[in-house]
């Protein structure tokens, strides 16, 4: 069973399926379409289309005015996207990879982050900066991090992960409207998957967790990539019997949740997956959350975590691949959660 | 998604940058400007500059014709090797032969190297063997040379990082007393190789900020060869890129990258200075990337043909070729030899890339922590115990 979000009324084609990296493609156009403010900025994003393509033909259908190609200067791309916030522009930055953040990271936690704040509200910044991250194609330690719990650390930034194109493409119209900072992390496995997403879909809001798949069993909450490897692991557990949940919080701050603790009180169980490394990764807050809840008077068996290694990605294929969990590594875990109770 | 626009220079042009573009530093085809400081011209003759002179003789002149014929053949056969899966990814050097060649030559062996990840020709200047840069871009190891043997550090990907360590390290150098002592043999100076784009990092503007601020002993040698992946030059400059020096208040040249012999001399000159304690030059060495980015990338997409089609009149290694012939100073048995060894080369290269081992899948935990941790230790045992658990798993180990 599974519980997705609506698609709005008046759609016309329920059916249609495009890739994750269209629907990114579609919000931007759409947004771009319907409100003159916005406009994108980042590095080969024009003529070039974007390093992975996400942008694509935008550049001829908006012009170069909205389309920007930047100097090789991130700080500046974030800062410039800041500034145009504050004077009532709606900036989509794209960093090429989000690895890029690190040299961007002023203007996004000192800044971004805190003017609303410190100058009494009397100023918004609602500018979104979209990075892919992840690893997967072989781009090494220093393009392949997954950064996610450093932005979802931070006070006054907004994070989402989207893991479904129809996601891709909600989550980012609403991070365009949100009067906050919203940092969108794409993973870069995805770009390529498709997924129902019917013409004419709208906002998926922000801070609503989904619920992908309701089991008995165990409840897996996972990010980014690992929801659709948590969904492959559940069709193979359940042949052997066992029953799985799979939620996807989408939005890791704010984060919602109660879908998770209301699972996990139903299941005992709770295995949470990420790509991170698991040392002060984001799925620790999630532990949190179930023992600071009444929901840890339900467990059956100790919160299992699976994270990626506490290394940096390798570059060779075979170490890359064994150093983030994989589906094999989600049923084992899964299994081992079963016997443990 | 696959374009081809070739108005993106159109654009350039008409728009954001105003009609003026070429009052300020000249057409885009021109052959940088009259400030190029060029002595050997693309037609393969020798001319004179006022300010620098090639000092070495013909036998150096065919040595480094060698230089650029093996500096190419590495890059042709890494490419090739890339393209038939035996590397993830390779950074082509095509075109800036001449660049990588005369400021590497011109580097004593006590001077010390800060490269991006296309610097395959210094690094051959440093005597790193070819293949150890194979084994970068195989994966098999983190960077396969000792950075201490030639003075050559490890590849930086980071754009525009290196140029932070290298100015670090020349005000190492300055307080190891390895500067102005008059000593040939002593005296010490820092190169750091980067791009056009690298010059919009702040990391890059800073660097120059440092090494002025101490008078660090270190060269800023940027090829520029007009692209940063997609973007060209006018997207990081509206100034001749050496021009920025003044602003920080050293001096700043701009050289031929296509001509060795001018590339030598004013790397030679820089690097004198800095080992006198004169401090930092930027050097921008004026050139063109003939091929892609990386292996990823589709050049095509994004530039015109004709412009490669006019850099290529401009080849490093065939100027020389013409000038060597021209004056009777090689015949046909000396281009022969080199052809030869340029072969011997590549088998070495196919050959040894195939025969790299294999690293093993618990070497992901080595080298996280400069000591080892025990949290690693346990999660090292934990990962042997899980593959084992797999029957077919355990020669993966």
């Amino acid at each position: 069973m599974t519980a997705t979000p609506t698609a709005p009324a008046g759609t016309t084609d329920q059916g249609r399926v495009i890739t994750y990296s269209e629907a990114v493609r579609e919000a931007l156009a759409e947004a771009m379409s319907a409100d003159e403010r916005v406009f994108v900025l980042g590095e080969d994003i024009g003529v070039y289309g974007g390093a992975f393509g996400v942008t694509g033909d935008l550049y001829h259908r908006f012009g170069a005015e909205r389309v920007r190609d930047t100097p090789i200067s991130e700080l500046g791309i974030v800062g410039a996207a800041v500034g145009a916030a504050l004077a009532g522009m709606r900036p989509v930055v794209e960093i090429q990879f989000s690895d890029f953040t690190c040299q961007a990271m002023d203007q996004i936690v000192n800044q971004a982050a805190k003017i609303h704040f410190m100058l009494g509200g009397a100023a918004e910044v609602p500018m979104v900066l979209r990075a892919p991250l992840g690893s997967g194609t072989g781009a090494a330690a220093q393009h392949s991090q997954s950064l996610e719990a450093w932005f979802a650390h931070v006070p006054g930034l907004k994070v989402v992960m989207p893991a479904t194109a129809e996601d891709a493409k909600g989550l980012l119209l609403s991070a365009i409207d949100d009067p906050n900072p919203v940092i969108v992390l794409e993973h870069k496995l995805l770009y390529r998957t498709s997924g129902p997403v019917p013409e004419g879909a709208g906002r998926v809001p922000l801070g609503k967790t989904a619920v992908r798949r309701r089991g008995r069993d165990v409840t897996i909450v996972a990010t980014g990539v690992m929801v659709q490897r948590s969904l492959e692991a559940a069709e193979r557990l359940a042949a052997d019997g066992i029953d799985v949940s799979v939620i996807d919080p989408r939005t890791l701050s704010p984060l919602d949740d109660a879908p998770i603790l209301e699972d996990v009180s139903r299941t005992g169980r709770a295995l949470l997956v990420q790509e991170a490394p698991g040392h002060v990764g984001f799925t620790a807050e999630i532990a949190s959350r179930i023992v600071e809840s009444p929901a840890i008077y339900r467990l059956l068996a100790p919160i299992r975590r699976l994270s990626g290694l506490d290394v940096p990605i390798p570059y060779a294929p075979q170490l890359e691949t064994a150093a983030v969990p994989q589906v094999d590594g989600i049923v084992d875990a899964a299994r081992s959660l079963m016997k443990d109770s | 998604m696959s374009h081809s626009h070739p108005e993106a220079h159109a654009d350039l042009e008409a728009g954001e940058f105003g009609p003026d573009l070429g009052e300020v530093f000249g057409p885009r085809q021109a052959d940088g400007g009259p400030e190029l400081v060029q002595l050997l011209t693309p037609e393969g003759e020798r001319v004179e500059h006022p300010e620098f002179s090639f000092d070495l003789d013909d036998e150096a002149i065919k040595g480094f014709y060698r230089d650029m014929v093996l500096t190419r053949r590495i890059d042709t056969e890494a490419t090739a090797l890339q393209r038939h899966g035996e590397l993830g990814i390779w950074a082509q050097l095509l075109g800036q032969e001449a660049a990588q060649i005369g400021s590497g030559r011109a580097l004593r062996p006590q001077d010390y190297v800060f490269p991006t990840y296309r610097e395959h020709g210094v690094a051959y200047t440093r005597g790193i063997d070819p293949l150890r840069l194979l084994g970068l871009f195989r994966g098999v190891d983190q960077g396969g040379w000792d950075p201490n043997e030639g003075n050559f550090g490890l590849y930086t990907i980071v754009i525009g990082a290196q140029t932070l360590h290298g100015t670090g390290y020349a005000m190492g150098l300055q307080r190891d007393g390895v500067v102005g002592t008059g000593d040939p043999d002593r005296d010490a100076a820092v190169v750091t190789y980067f791009g056009d784009g690298a010059s919009s990092q702040g990391d890059v503007n800073e660097a120059f900020i440092f090494a002025a601020s101490y008078n660090a002993p270190v060269v800023f040698f940027c090829q520029n060869n007009q692209w940063a992946i997609s973007e060209p030059i006018e997207r990081q400059t509206r100034i001749p890129l050496y021009q920025r020096a003044l602003g920080f208040g050293f001096p700043g040249v701009r050289v031929d990258g296509n001509d060795v012999l001018a590339t030598y001399a004013v790397s030679k000159a820089a690097l004198q200075r800095a080992r006198e304690g004169q401090g930092p030059t930027f050097v921008e060495a004026y050139t063109y990337r003939m091929g892609a980015h990386t292996t990823t990338d589709d050049p095509t997409r994004y530039r015109l043909s004709e412009d490669l089609e006019h850099w290529k009149l401009k080849d490093p290694i065939q100027r020389v070729k013409v000038y060597l012939t021209r004056n009777g100073l090689a015949d046909q048995d000396f281009f022969d030899e080199i052809d030869v060894e340029a072969e011997k080369l590549g088998e070495h290269l196919r050959e040894g890339c195939k025969a790299l081992p294999e690293p093993r899948i618990l070497d992901i935990f080595d080298y996280v922590y400069a000591e080892g941790s025990p949290e690693i230790d346990a999660q090292r045992e934990g990962f042997a115990a899980y593959l084992d658990s797999f029957e077919t798993a355990g020669g993966h180990r």
